[in-house]
């Protein structure tokens, strides 16, 4: 296990490097240059180009990989050419709300997907399995912004009960945090519910039609817990990935409910940097994205062989 | 050092405040005192000398201030000048400045810190680089005089330093001036109304200006950027979002006012309670579409004039802008209803004739590469209604879609159309801007060494010349009107028009400046 872990953690590094090129080569050959945006529309090519000589965006390729390389083994990622902050403290300032508002979304879509799930499976073929399967069908179709732009309009416009956009910290303010990530939540949710549904459906059927599940009914196991212990329990890998890749998904890819709700993650940051071609920060998110993936691919790897103990590394 | 309980208390609930965005009523025990705003724009560049930002320029308006600055007349008044002493011969400029102006580390504002503002802005700005083109001597005298010697007699002297819109000429204290104008300054200490809250800046999301309560302001009413700067407010906090999200927020009471509502959200706005939707900006934007004078087909006079007359400006602005309370038909190329107001030399719609011209030209269905920026709403709107209207002339329009940013770096392309090049791009300048033939950079008509598109002609940089030098503002008029005529001669740019972007602000907000350039003080929440 240690052994996996080691060999694992190894692995990230070559794997980083490469992202590290491919993202510096593909931002590179893309049309766009921030030299011309900061000078903005009354600036001349003269202007221009003085302002790429001082941003070093003249230098050959190969030396700009370089010094980039050379911060980043310092453990620096580099300053916004924009904003003259450092890379590390613009992606400091978004880590919160995103890692709240993805650890919100994937509870309330466990919360209630799991149970829906296992619901659908047991009563499978029945109306209360096609209801489920309409509605999760329904979530997966429902555009992100339109189901966000509708809650705003009834619960915030209409209702006055929620605030219609920006995000409160949990820390400083729990009841304003509430107020504010219920219904991104609920909109960000509302496609997990619907995959994680689907995948707990399709898993626990699969596993009601075990010997051992008809074993435990004929020993008089009532149905609760042959549901819960035995079939949700063997049917937990899938789920599992599932929910581990909607964790590494949420973490950068949440950008239209960010700027549907006005929430300052990370999502609205890449996307702001991509605009603009502002390269270190461009550069910098998609590593930290790159290292969160290979991150939560190792803890599903791990947590498979808790869920299933025959799983062995 | 101590830190007692209220203290800790009075911290906690300043970083509640400092660290998240406005929910609804959340912020209510500060909201007399605070304007919560959604700015046209994310701010992201500090440095309004380093960069033509429009948005660099009204953070810069926040916390600096200029000798000299633009009334509602478009004359430059005194602003941080208690006033100039200009020589008979007219070479030489004494500017004294008034008392009680400090920075806001506490310093005293003096003429040295002019010195170095005035010279690092002429290193960046057109009008300024032209300023330090005929001064022979720029020097402090004292610790509040600066005196501004010219080579010979130049007729926009104040104009340029109180130029309105971007590069604005700002002081900053000698320590800032002093960086190399090709780099971004680090420090944000000003003298303006307001403060830069630098450590609780997030880009893209929340910037906060305290106001800066040792700012000592003119006795003058406000009129544009000149007159008295009183902050009415404690703080002003410009929150960045998406023009629905900010249509929601507003609606909602949660930020009380937006500086530029996009066209298709007006008529929803104007319908909510409790909000209204104004427009404060006399001079409005100008519409250009400007020609590539390098490469072929548009390096064909006769092509851009027939191009001139294939397009009309009601239908652009129209399904562009579309309520016509916010546009106006405007054969000028100064904004219309300003000193310099003309229709010299305009090229009126007309289909027939511009078909003519273009059997004239010799034109023989060359590829006619118009960029066009998908995800601006004028200006993409702007390229659609062109690309149908050069294709009715039977011009071979290839409409290339990208992003505004893309267009930025394209346009700079000098080579053919087929290796990169253009012929045609849309942009817009605010009215002031392009109030006279100086302030607009894009009006140079310098060749390979001007703006984008490059265009030469020695006539109108005579006519430039000619209007600095004028005399009077009779024989400067004159001179405006022959640029004109000249540039339209030429087919230098095709006039879309003149639109307006409207305000939408709460009820309880007040005292908004009618200005080309959106300002914070004097106004109250």
């Amino acid at each position: 296990m240690w052994f996996f872990v080691l060999k694992r953690a190894a692995s990230t590094l070559p794997v980083m490097l490469v992202v590290a090129l491919v993202v510096f080569l593909m931002l590179r050959f893309t049309p766009g240059d921030p030299a011309v945006i900061i000078a903005g529309d009354q600036a001349t090519s003269e202007q221009i180009a003085r302002i790429r000589a001082t941003l070093g965006l003249d230098l050959p390729l190969h030396e700009q990989f370089f010094t980039w390389m050379g911060q980043l083994l310092r453990g620096d990622l580099g300053v916004s050419i924009f904003t003259n902050l450092p890379v590390t403290t613009l992606i400091g300032q978004r880590l919160e709300p995103t890692l709240v508002l993805t650890a919100t979304t994937i509870l309330f879509s466990v919360l209630v997907a799991v149970p829906l799930g296992v619901l659908a499976a047991w009563k499978a073929g029945g109306w209360i399995d096609r209801f489920v399967m309409v509605f999760s069908v329904v979530g997966f179709s429902f555009p992100v912004f339109v189901l966000g732009y509708l809650l705003i309009y009834k619960f915030s416009l209409d209702l006055k009960w929620l605030p219609t956009q920006g995000y409160r910290s949990p820390f400083v303010d729990f009841q304003g945090f509430l107020r504010t990530i219920t219904l991104p939540t609920i909109t960000l949710g509302a496609i997990y519910i619907a995959l994680v549904t689907r995948i707990t459906r399709a898993s626990v059927l699969e596993v009601l039609g075990e010997d051992y599940i008809r074993t435990a009914r004929a020993k008089g196991q009532n149905e609760r817990k042959v549901l819960f212990r035995h079939a949700l329990k063997n049917a937990a890998v899938p789920i599992a990935t599932v929910i581990g890749i909607g964790i590494a998904l949420l973490i950068g890819g949440a950008v239209v409910t960010e700027t549907v709700f006005n929430i300052p993650g990370l999502g609205r940051l890449v996307v702001d940097a991509i605009l603009r071609r502002d390269y270190p920060v461009i550069q910098g998110l998609i590593l930290v994205f790159s290292f969160t993936y290979i991150l939560i691919n190792m803890l599903i790897d791990i947590a498979y062989t808790v869920l299933d103990p025959r799983i062995r590394y | 050092m101590t830190i007692s309980r209220r203290d800790l208390l009075a911290g906690t609930a300043a970083a509640a405040a400092l660290s998240t965005l406005p929910a609804s009523g959340v912020l209510a025990q500060a909201k007399k005192n605070v304007l919560k705003v959604v700015p046209h724009a994310n701010l992201q560049v500090l440095d309004p000398i380093w960069t033509t930002g429009y948005i660099s320029r009204n953070h810069g308006y926040m916390i600096y201030d200029t000798l000299f600055a633009l009334d509602d007349n478009l004359r430059p008044q005194p602003q941080m000048a208690e006033g100039v002493e200009i020589s008979a011969d007219k070479t030489k400029y004494t500017i004294r400045l008034r008392d009680g102006l400090s920075w806001h580390d506490g310093t005293p504002v003096t003429a040295e810190d002019c010195v170095a503002s005035l010279t690092r802005w002429g290193k960046r700005d057109g009008m300024g680089q032209r300023l330090f083109g005929v001064t022979d001597k720029l020097e402090a005298d004292g610790a509040k005089t600066i005196v501004l010697s010219l080579k010979r007699p130049y007729g926009v002297v104040l104009d340029s330093i109180g130029k309105i819109s971007s590069n604005v000429p700002f002081m900053m204290p000698k320590r800032v001036a002093e960086t190399p104008a090709d780099r971004q300054i680090e420090d944000t200490t000003g003298s303006g109304p307001f403060m830069f809250n630098k450590a609780n800046w997030k880009p893209g999301n929340l910037a906060i200006y305290e106001k800066f309560k040792a700012y000592v302001p003119r006795k003058e009413p406000v009129s544009s950027a000149a007159g008295g700067k009183i902050a009415k407010v404690d703080r002003v906090e410009w929150y960045t979002m998406d023009a629905n999200t900010a249509m929601n927020a507003l609606m909602a009471g949660e930020v009380d006012y937006w500086e530029q509502v996009t066209p298709d959200l007006i008529e929803v706005l104007k319908r909510a309670p409790g909000v209204k939707v104004e427009n404060l900006d006399p001079t409005g934007n100008m519409g250009w579409a400007r020609f590539n004078h390098l490469v072929g087909p548009s390096s064909n006079p006769l092509v851009r004039r027939a191009i001139m007359k294939a397009i009309n400006q009601e239908e652009v602005l129209k399904t562009a802008i579309g309520n016509p309370e916010y546009y106006k038909v405007c054969k000028s190329i100064y904004p219309c209803g300003t000193p310099l107001e003309s229709s010299s030399g305009f090229f009126d719609y007309n289909q027939a004739e511009a078909k003519t011209l273009l059997q004239q030209s010799g034109y023989k269905g060359e590829d006619f590469v118009l960029l066009q920026p998908t995800d601006h709403p004028v200006l993409n709107p702007f390229s659609q209604v062109i690309a149908e209207k050069l294709r009715a002339i039977g011009i071979n329009v290839k409409l290339q879609a990208m992003d505004w940013s893309t267009v930025l770096q394209r346009r700079a392309s000098k080579e053919p159309t087929d290796k990169g090049g253009w012929n045609m791009f849309c942009t817009w300048w605010i009215g002031g801007d392009t109030v006279n033939p100086l302030t607009g950079v894009g009006f140079g008509a310098t060749g390979e060494r001007g703006w984008f598109g490059w265009s030469s002609d020695e006539q109108a940089v005579k006519l430039q010349d000619a209007y600095a030098d004028a005399s009077s503002p009779e024989e400067a008029k004159k001179i405006a009107h022959d640029f004109q005529a000249r540039l339209y001669e030429i087919g230098h740019y095709v006039n879309l028009g003149q639109f307006f972007v409207p305000v939408g602000y709460r009820e309880n907000v007040k005292g908004m400046i009618r200005s080309p350039v959106q300002f914070f003080w004097n106004m109250e929440a």
